[in-house]
C-alpha cells in the first residue's frame, strides 16, 4: 500500500509522480549533496525481486527481497512479462519501469530479470545474472527449461545460495556448486537412512 | 497408508498440469491437487508433508492461492531431519511474505536453528531471516545474527553478514551493535566473507552517521589497500570473469569507497590514486570490466572533487555514449545525467551524440537521451536543439510523441529567446503532435499571442495555412479558431505583414469557412464547439457580409442536446440577428491577457482540481464543473470585454443581463484571487482580462443598475434558468452547473468560514519521548485537499536538534510538505515545532486518509528515529 518513500520538506515531491520528474527536480535544485549528486536513500535494497519468464510468460521462478503482496506480485509479473518479452533481440537489456530499473537476459527460451534502483549498476546485475546461469548449467548439466521446471526447487536453493536479502553473497561458482552439493548428499543420507529403517520393519513385520 | 493423501509425485503433477490444454483444465487438475493436499493437512500426514509442500509451492508459482499450506511449513520447519528443514524453509519463503503474521509464530524455530549444531541448518535459518525477516524478528534475533558473524566456518559468516543487513534496514537502532563485528569483516580474506562484509558497512554507514565517521577513520585505508591487492592480483581460476579477478568485489570495494568519500576532502584524497588506476588500467572490452568502470565513474563523481579524476571519468563516459553495445550507451547516458551538475561543460560537448540517441530505435535509450538533452539546453543553444527535436518528433514513433511533445512545450516555454520563435516553433509543435499538447500549454499560447501586439496578424495567418495542413489537430484547430475569432480582421486585411511571412489571400468567407468546418468535424468535443460558437459570433461583427451565413451556422446548434451550446446558440442567434447595433461592442477584441498571473496561477495550480466553484460550498461534481465551465466562461468572457464601454449599455436588456453577471464577479475578482489556482485557465483568462481598477469604479453602477431594472432580472430568468436573483444572494440546492458558477462568484465574503465541517485535532503519534498533533482545516471548496498543522512536542528532558518528519502515504494520495517552523525541539514541552502539510485525496469520499510518518532527531548528538502510522484521521477527509 506504502511505497516507503518518504516525503520531506526538503525533497517536496509527490509520491505518485513518476520517478524521472523526482530525478529532475532533485537535479534542479532539489536536495543535494555536496557534490551535486542525490544522497543516498535510506532504504536502498539492491535487488528487489528476481523472476523467471518463459517467452510464453509462464512463470518458472519468482524470489521477491522487498515487500509485494500476492496481488501486487501478479500485477508485477504481468505488466512486466508485457514489457520485456515485446522487446526486440537487439535492444539494451533495461527497462525502465515504475520508478525503477528492471534488468533483463534472455537465454534460449526463458527471461532472466532482476529489479533494482535506479542508481544501481545494471552492469553489474548482468553480471550476476550470468553467474547464476552459469551456475544452474554446471550444476543441472547444461541446464534447459524443463529442468527449472521439474526441478524448481533446486534452482531456489541454488539462488539462496547466491543471493541473501536481494544482496550477492558468493562470487565463486565453486563455492556455491560445493555448498549445494553438501547439503543435497545430507538430504541423500536422510532418504537412504529412512528407506533402510523402512525395510528394516517391514522386514520385522514379514 | 491413506489412499487419499499419498495422491502423485510432484514429477507427475507438473506432467499433467503442463498437458492441460486449456485454463480450465488446469484448474481442474489444480483443485483436485489442493484438495488432496488438504485432505493430507488434516489428517497431519508426515510421510508426504515434503512432497506436498513441493507441490504447493509449484501450485503457488502459477498464481494460485496456498495460504491454506502455511502451517505446514512452520511445522516442516520445526521437525529435526535436515530435509525437512530444508523445504520447510523454501516454503517459508516463498508462500510467506514479511506481513503475515504466522511468520512471527516462526521465531522461536529460526532461534533454534541458528543455534544448531549442523552449520547447513544454521545456513537455512540465517537465509530465510536474510528474506522474509520483520522488524519484530530483527529485534528479537539480532544477537544470535550477531554471535555468527565470529563463526568458524566462513560460509556462515557471509550469511551472517547479509542478514544484518536486512537486520539494520528493518530497525536501523540495531546497527551500532554490529560496527565491530562488521569492521573486522573487511580484514578476512575469504572472498564471500569479504563481499558481504563490505556491502554490510556500506549499509551501515547509510543508517548510522556513527558507523560512517568510525569506517571513515579506521578502515579506508585498509578497503583501498584491499582494492589495490585485487587490482593488481593473479590470475585466480575460482573468481575470474572475463580476465578480471572477482568484479563483483571490486564493485562493492568502489561502492564502499563512494559512500566514505563523499563529504569528506580528506578520504576522497586517500583513494584518489587506485580510482585513477581502475579507471585507466581496466579492459573494457567485457561486460565485466565496463560494469567496474561504470562504477568507478559513479564513485569518482561522488567523492569530492579533484579535478583531474573528474575529467578521466567524462572521458570513460565519452567513450561509453560511443559504443555500439547498446547497454553501453543506456549507463552512459545514466551517468552523465548525473555528471551533468558537476561539469555541465564537459557534457555539453557530446551533446551530438546524445541528440543521436534520442533517435535510437531502442526505447530504454531514447528515454534516458530525451532526459538528458532536456537538462543540456540553455539559452545559447535553444534553437538548435529544439529545431533537431521537433523534426525528429515528425517521424517519432507514436508512443514516444506523448513524452517527447511535452519536453519540446517546455523547453521552448523555458528558454524562447523572442516572442515570434515561440510563437513558430509551438504552432510546429500543435500541427505536428497537437493532441499530445496539454491544457496549460496551448493556454499559455494564447495568452502570449494576445501580448505580442504586433504579432497577431502573423499568428492567425499562419495558424490559417496550418489548419490548411494539419487539420486533424484538435487543439490546433481550438487555438486557430480563437485567432480568428479574435483577429479575422488582420486576417483577410493582411495587418501587420512581417517581411519574412509568404503573401497569402485569404476572403472572409475562407475565414468563416476554417470555423464551420471546426465546428462540424465529428471528433470535436464540446470544448472546441463551444470556442468556435464564441469565434463566429465575433466574426458576425468583424465581417457583416457573412453574418447572414454565420447566423445559419449558428442556428444548427439551436437544436443540440447539449445545453450549453444549445442556450448559447440560442443566445449569439439574437444577437446576430437582432441587435445588429450593439453587436460591435459587445464583441470587441480581448483585452491583452496579464502574462505574469497567468504563469504564477499556472506554476501554483493543483493538477486534481477542476472546478470553477471555488469559492462556492456546494460541491459540484468534477466532471460537470470542467465540461460545463469553458463555454458559460465565453458569455463572461463577452460581459468582460464590455465593462470599459460603459456607453454602449444604454437600457438594453443584454447588456443588463451581463452586468448582472459581471458585476458581482468583478468586485470578487479580487478577494478570489488568491484561492482561485488551478480553476479553468479559460475563466483565469477572464477574471484577467477584467482590469481591477476599471471594474472596481462600474461596480456600484452595475450593482445599481441591476438592481433597480426589474426588466433585467425577468430576461435574466428567461434566459438562463431561475439562476441568480440578483446575484445570487439565495441557493437553491440542486440548481444547474450554471447557477453554480455564478454563485461563485456572488459576493459573500462570509461564505468560506462556514465551509465544511470542521474536524477534530487528532494524536497523531504519541511515543514515551514525542507527541504529534495533528489539526485539519479545508481549503475553501475544495473537498480534496486538507491542510494539516502539525504540532510536535517533547516529552523529554533534553532538547532535540536536526529534527526531521517525513511522512509517506498511498497513492491515491498526494502530499506536500511545507517547511517546518524550526528545527530544533525544546525539552520537556517548553515549545514545539509546527509542520504544514497539504494533503489531496483523488478517493475523497471513498477512502479516508492514512500516513507512515518517520521523525528522526538528535538527542544528545545521537540519531533518534521513530515511526509510526496513522490511521485515525477523521472520516470524510
Amino acid at each position: 500500500m506504502f511505497d516507503n518513500r518518504y516525503v520531506t520538506e526538503k525533497n517536496n515531491l509527490d509520491l505518485v509522480l513518476s520517478k524521472k520528474y523526482k530525478m529532475l527536480k532533485s537535479i534542479g535544485g532539489g536536495r543535494r549533496s555536496i557534490t551535486g549528486i542525490p544522497s543516498p536513500k535510506i532504504d536502498t535494497i539492491m535487488i528487489h525481486f528476481v523472476l523467471l519468464i518463459s517467452r510464453q510468460g509462464k512463470v518458472r521462478l519468482t524470489k521477491w527481497y522487498s515487500p509485494y503482496s500476492q496481488k501486487e506480485r501478479t500485477k508485477v509479473i504481468r505488466e512486466l512479462s508485457g514489457l520485456i518479452l515485446t522487446r526486440g533481440p537487439k535492444l539494451c537489456n533495461f527497462v525502465e519501469w515504475r520508478g525503477y530499473k528492471v534488468v533483463y537476459k534472455r537465454y534460449a527460451s526463458l527471461y532472466f530479470c532482476m529489479c533494482i534502483d535506479e542508481e544501481d549498476n545494471e552492469l553489474e546485475v548482468l553480471e550476476i545474472i550470468h553467474h547464476f546461469v552459469e551456475i544452474l548449467d554446471r550444476y543441472f548439466g547444461s541446464v534447459c527449461e524443463l529442468d527449472l521446471i521439474f526441478n524448481f526447487h533446486k534452482a531456489y536453493y541454488i539462488l539462496d545460495e547466491l543471493l541473501i536479502a536481494g544482496e550477492l553473497q558468493e562470487s565463486s561458482k565453486k563455492t556455491v556448486a560445493r555448498l549445494i552439493a553438501a547439503q543435497d548428499a545430507l538430504v541423500e543420507a536422510a532418504k537412504e537412512q529412512a528407506s533402510s529403517l523402512s525395510t528394516i520393519i517391514a522386514q520385522a513385520t514379514k | 497408508m491413506n489412499p487419499f493423501s499419498s495422491g502423485t509425485r510432484l514429477r507427475d503433477m507438473i506432467r499433467s498440469i503442463r498437458a492441460c490444454k486449456t485454463a480450465a483444465e488446469e484448474r481442474a487438475v489444480v483443485r483436485k491437487e489442493c484438495a488432496a493436499i488438504r485432505a493430507a493437512i488434516s489428517e497431519n500426514d508426515q510421510d508426504y508433508r515434503h512432497r506436498n509442500l513441493a507441490k504447493l509451492m509449484f501450485i503457488h508459482m502459477l498464481g494460485y492461492p496456498t495460504h491454506f499450506g502455511q502451517m505446514e511449513c512452520l511445522k516442516s520447519i520445526a521437525s529435526p531431519g535436515f530435509p525437512e528443514k530444508r523445504i520447510g524453509y523454501l516454503g517459508l519463503m516463498l508462500l510467506l511474505d514479511e506481513r503475515q503474521e504466522v511468520l512471527m509464530l516462526v521465531t522461536n524455530s529460526i532461534k533454534q536453528d541458528l543455534n544448531h549444531t549442523n552449520q547447513y541448518i544454521v545456513g537455512l535459518a540465517l537465509c530465510a531471516l536474510g528474506n522474509i525477516c520483520s522488524a519484530e524478528m530483527a529485534r528479537d534475533l539480532a544477537p544470535e545474527v550477531e554471535r555468527l558473524l565470529q563463526f568458524r566456518d566462513p560460509n556462515i559468516r557471509k550469511k551472517a553478514a547479509l542478514c544484518t543487513i536486512r537486520i539494520i534496514r528493518k530497525v536501523p537502532d540495531l546497527a551500532e551493535n554490529f560496527i565491530n563485528s562488521a569492521a573486522s569483516l573487511l580484514k578476512e580474506k575469504h572472498h564471500g566473507v569479504l563481499l558481504t562484509g563490505v556491502q554490510l558497512c556500506t549499509d551501515l554507514c547509510k543508517v548510522s552517521s556513527e558507523a560512517l565517521e568510525y569506517f571513515r577513520k579506521k578502515c579506508t585505508e585498509g578497503v583501498v589497500k584491499v582494492l589495490k591487492d585485487l587490482a593488481n592480483s593473479p590470475y585466480a581460476p575460482e573468481y575470474d570473469i572475463a580476465g578480471i579477478t572477482d568484479p563483483f568485489l571490486h564493485i562493492r570495494l568502489l561502492k564502499f569507497l563512494r559512500v566514505l568519500g563523499q563529504g569528506d576532502v580528506d578520504t576522497s584524497d586517500c583513494m584518489n590514486d587506485i580510482l585513477a588506476q581502475v579507471a585507466t588500467k581496466t579492459e573494457s572490452n567485457k561486460n565485466a570490466g565496463n560494469a567496474i568502470l561504470y562504477e568507478c565513474v559513479a564513485t569518482i563523481m561522488s567523492i569530492e572533487d579533484n579535478g583531474g579524476l573528474r575529467v578521466l571519468a567524462i572521458n570513460i563516459l565519452g567513450r561509453f555514449l560511443s559504443n555500439r553495445d547498446n547497454n553501453i550507451r543506456y549507463v552512459a547516458l545514466n551517468m552523465l545525467m548525473r555528471a551533468i551538475t558537476v561539469d555541465s561543460q564537459a557534457v555539453q560537448r557530446h551533446r551530438a551524440t546524445i541528440l543521436e540517441c534520442v533517435k535510437d530505435s531502442d526505447a530504454s535509450i531514447r528515454k534516458r537521451a530525451l532526459e538528458l538533452v532536456y537538462l543540456l539546453v540553455n539559452e545559447s543553444n535553444v534553437k538548435p536543439l529544439t529545431k533537431e527535436l521537433i523534426d525528429y518528433l515528425e517521424v517519432s514513433e507514436p508512443e514516444f510523441r506523448g513524452d517527447l511533445t511535452a519536453k519540446i512545450c517546455s523547453i521552448v516555454e523555458k528558454f524562447s529567446p523572442e516572442k515570434i520563435w515561440y510563437i513558430d516553433q509551438m504552432l510546429k509543435v500543435l500541427s505536428e503532435a497537437g493532441n499530445y499538447v496539454k491544457d496549460d500549454v496551448w493556454h499559455a499560447l494564447i495568452v502570449v499571442i494576445t501580448n505580442a501586439s504586433n504579432l497577431h496578424g502573423y499568428a492567425v495567418r499562419s495558424l490559417y495555412r496550418l489548419v490548411q495542413t494539419a487539420g486533424d489537430q484538435e487543439i490546433l484547430i481550438r487555438v486557430a479558431v480563437w485567432c480568428i475569432g479574435e483577429y479575422g480582421d488582420m486576417l483577410v486585411n493582411n495587418t501587420g505583414f512581417l517581411d519574412m511571412e509568404e503573401p497569402i489571400t485569404v476572403t472572409e468567407s475562407d475565414a468563416v469557412d476554417v470555423v464551420e468546418t471546426a465546428i462540424k468535424r465529428h471528433s470535436s468535443d464540446l470544448t472546441s464547439r463551444a470556442m468556435c460558437l464564441v469565434a463566429l459570433l465575433k466574426l458576425s461583427s468583424r465581417f457583416p457580409s457573412c453574418s447572414v451565413r454565420i447566423n445559419n451556422i449558428i442556428v444548427q446548434y439551436k437544436g443540440s442536446l447539449v445545453l450549453e451550446l444549445q442556450q448559447r446558440a440560442l443566445e449569439f442567434g439574437a444577437i446576430v440577428d437582432k441587435h445588429q447595433n450593439i453587436r460591435s461592442t459587445l464583441v470587441e477584441r480581448m483585452p491583452v491577457l496579464d502574462e505574469a498571473t497567468y504563469s504564477g496561477r499556472r506554476a501554483g495550480s493543483v493538477p486534481t482540481v477542476v472546478s470553477t466553484s471555488q469559492g462556492t460550498p456546494i460541491n459540484l461534481p468534477n466532471g460537470v464543473a470542467k465540461t460545463t465551465s469553458a463555454p458559460l466562461v465565453d458569455l463572461l468572457d463577452l460581459s468582460s470585454d464590455d465593462v470599459p464601454v460603459p456607453s454602449s449599455s444604454g437600457g438594453d436588456f443584454l447588456q443588463d443581463l451581463l452586468g448582472v453577471d459581471l458585476s458581482p464577479s468583478s468586485s470578487q475578482t479580487d478577494t478570489n484571487q488568491a484561492q482561485k489556482r488551478g480553476t479553468d485557465v479559460l475563466l483565469d483568462l477572464l477574471s484577467i482580462g477584467t482590469p481591477p481598477a476599471q471594474s472596481n469604479s462600474s461596480i456600484p453602477d452595475m450593482v445599481s443598475s441591476s438592481q433597480d431594472s426589474k426588466s433585467a432580472i425577468n430576461v435574466l430568468e428567461q434566459l438562463s434558468s431561475p439562476s441568480a436573483p440578483a446575484g445570487g444572494v439565495s441557493t437553491p440546492p440542486g440548481s444547474s452547473s450554471m447557477m453554480d458558477l455564478l454563485d461563485g462568484f456572488a459576493p459573500n465574503p462570509s461564505k468560506p468560514e462556514n465551509n465544511g465541517p470542521a474536524y477534530p485535532s487528532i494524536v497523531a503519534f504519541e511515543s514515551s519521548t514525542l507527541k504529534v498533533t495533528f489539526n485539519f482545516s479545508k481549503q475553501p471548496g475544495n473537498q480534496q485537499t486538507t491542510i494539516i498543522e502539525a504540532n510536535f512536542s517533547n516529552k523529554t528532558f533534553d532538547a532535540y536538534t536536526d529534527f526531521i518528519f517525513q511522512a509517506a502515504v498511498p497513492k491515491f494520495l498526494q502530499l506536500h510538505l511545507d517547511p517546518a517552523s524550526s528545527n530544533t525541539l525544546p525539552a520537556s514541552g517548553n515549545g514545539s515545532i509546527s509542520q504544514k502539510l497539504r494533503i489531496t485525496n483523488s478517493q475523497h469520499g471513498k477512502k479516508s486518509l492514512v500516513m507512515r510518518i518517520r521523525i528522526g532527531y538528535k538527542l544528545n548528538s545521537k540519531d533518534v528515529l521513530e515511526d509510526g502510522q496513522i490511521n485515525n484521521f477523521p472520516r470524510g477527509l
